[in-house]
């Protein structure tokens, strides 16, 4: 025998990779293919709300059009609060919310990464901040700051409303969270970007601002959206105290009329919200790869 | 001739590993210097010590006779007299070629955008990368992207380049680009230590070859001296491999 490769011509033939199977899942037959699974499996999962021995029951408490109806809308000389508008109150919250997270998350991941001798004391501090509010389950700080800040009676600090507590709780665990991320995002880029910027004269502060954070944002962007999204939800966390937002409208409604469409409508509600934003970070994290991949 | 940069028996340790024992070294002005040796020689280690972008552990570096191991020297003031070229370009890749060049004299030399843009189009110019300003970095070749570094360390009008194996990540087909450029700087005088492997080059372009072996200057001298008649057996070693 011959040493190295060798094929028997007579079992080579121009087919010999074709596959069935690949065939079939192209083209129009595989348009079709798809369009059934997706009818079987979408359609399965409906058909569980109509097979299921409970299904009409479910129906009626959670997806009852008229009571979904009358819980978005609220009725105020009932006294009853609209889950539509309570959104209003998730969305501040959030808006007020992300903009603080930004700002503190970058300074303490800005903190924690400081060589200064001056600034040790702060960076002890944040890193047991991280530490801290990366571990309590938020509902925990949102109980704790709303009902232990008013106690304090610190003045203008113990006057607020329970949805700015419920806010600056939110606040205080994301930007752990964010500061985290931030730190990564520093992490990440080069240390010859850093070198190349020091060798040119640019002050430590210039080489951050003008060098090192610019393509830190730019790769932490998808990470942070993520964040975002999840901080977009949990203001619905607020409305354990007591603050009437969809979450809580839902609830008052649920237990006034004994249905629990206004839960879906919140639900429905929320996700309008969030699915924009998922949906453009997919892209965001799409785009980034095609880019990488352009490169090698 | 005046004395651009001075090193005194500078010593350089990262924890046990003794990098640089007790090297000397000076360079005067328009004069090129190549240092020589093996990977993990302690070339690199030099240059970064001589920008202070590492702190030495033992020995003196003076720039113009001032030296710049004293308390009140800012590291940032004398790095904008140094100019650093890096193996790997190290340019910005978030910003375009011309805005690579304009970052140093805008952010670090607060001068004018406006006088600092023609400037570095000229400099552009001279390395026909004019018409590219505007392209950001990964558009580049690796020869293009290596002279636009070079170019933006000289947009800082340094009183001296620093070049770490400027060559080294380049495809063979670009490294004469960039050597090209590096003859017509040495031809107009500019002031440059440059650790390289191109043995041919540093024997074209160098007044002094400075050959280090394990953190120590083992032999310095001519171009000639060095390559022809190397005094010590290490360097004759060295250069045997290399060949």
């Amino acid at each position: 025998m011959s040493l190295g490769t060798d094929v028997d011509p007579s079992v080579t033939s121009p087919s010999m990779f074709a596959s069935r199977r690949s065939r079939l899942l192209r083209g129009r037959r595989g348009l079709a293919a798809s369009i059934v699974s997706s009818v079987l499996i979408l359609g399965g999962l409906v058909a569980v709300f109509y097979v299921a021995p409970g299904g009409a029951t479910v129906r009626y408490y959670f997806f009852n059009p008229h009571d979904m109806w009358l819980s978005f809308v609220g009725n105020p000389s009932n006294g009853l609060s609209s889950v539509g508008i309570g959104l209003l109150t998730n969305l501040w919250i959030f808006l007020v919310a992300e903009l603080l997270v930004l700002g503190f998350g970058l300074l303490i991941a800005w903190t924690r990464m400081s060589r200064s001798p001056v600034l040790l004391p702060f960076r002890i501090l944040a890193t047991i901040y991280s530490d801290v509010f990366r571990g309590i389950p938020i509902i925990l700080v949102v109980l704790m700051v709303g009902f232990g800040l008013p106690a304090l009676q610190l003045g203008y600090l113990s006057n607020q409303s329970i949805a700015v507590y419920g806010c600056a709780s939110l606040t205080i665990t994301y930007s752990a969270y964010v500061s985290e991320v931030f730190r990564a995002g520093i992490n990440s880029v080069p240390n010859g970007q850093l070198l190349a910027a020091r060798s040119l004269g640019l002050t430590n502060a210039s080489t951050m601002r003008r060098v090192i954070l610019p393509q830190a944002v730019r790769t932490v962007i998808p990470p942070l959206l993520n964040d975002l999204i999840s901080l977009q939800k949990d203001t619905a966390l607020v409305s354990v105290l007591g603050v009437v937002e969809a979450t809580r409208a839902a609830q008052i409604y649920g237990s006034t009329n004994f249905n629990f469409s206004g839960y879906t409508v919140a639900a429905l509600l929320f996700l309008a919200l969030t699915i924009p934003m998922t949906r453009f970070t997919d892209h965001l994290i799409a785009r980034d790869r095609d880019r990488r991949l352009a490169q090698t | 001739m005046e004395t651009v940069l001075e090193l005194d028996a500078v010593v350089k340790r990262f924890g046990d590993n003794e990098v640089l024992r007790g090297v000397s070294l000076s360079l005067h002005r328009h004069e090129v210097v190549c240092l020589i040796g093996a990977s993990g020689s302690g070339k690199s280690t030099l240059l970064r010590c001589a920008n202070l972008l590492e702190t030495i552990d033992a020995g003196s570096i003076s720039l113009f006779g001032q030296s710049l191991l004293d308390e009140r020297v800012d590291p940032d003031l004398v790095r904008r007299h140094i100019g650093m070229v890096f193996q790997s370009f190290n340019l910005f890749p978030h910003l375009s070629v011309l805005e690579n060049i304009l970052v140093g004299p805008v952010h670090a030399l607060k001068r004018k955008r406006s006088d600092v843009r023609d400037e570095a189009l000229d400099l552009l110019d001279r390395i026909g990368l004019r018409d590219r300003c505007d392209d950001f970095p990964d558009r580049l070749s690796g020869g293009q992207q290596q002279r636009v570094a070079i170019v933006r360390s000289l947009a800082m009008r340094p009183s001296l380049l620093l070049l770490d194996e400027v060559t080294s990540a380049l495809d063979p087909t670009l490294v004469g680009e960039v050597l090209d450029l590096l003859r017509d700087l040495a031809r107009s005088g500019t002031t440059m230590l440059i650790a390289t492997h191109e043995m041919n080059f540093a024997r074209d372009v160098a007044h002094q070859v400075a050959y280090i072996d394990r953190g120590i200057l083992v032999e310095q001298g001519t171009p000639e001296q060095v390559f022809s008649t190397p005094r010590h057996e290490s360097t004759r070693a060295f250069l045997e491999r290399v060949r």
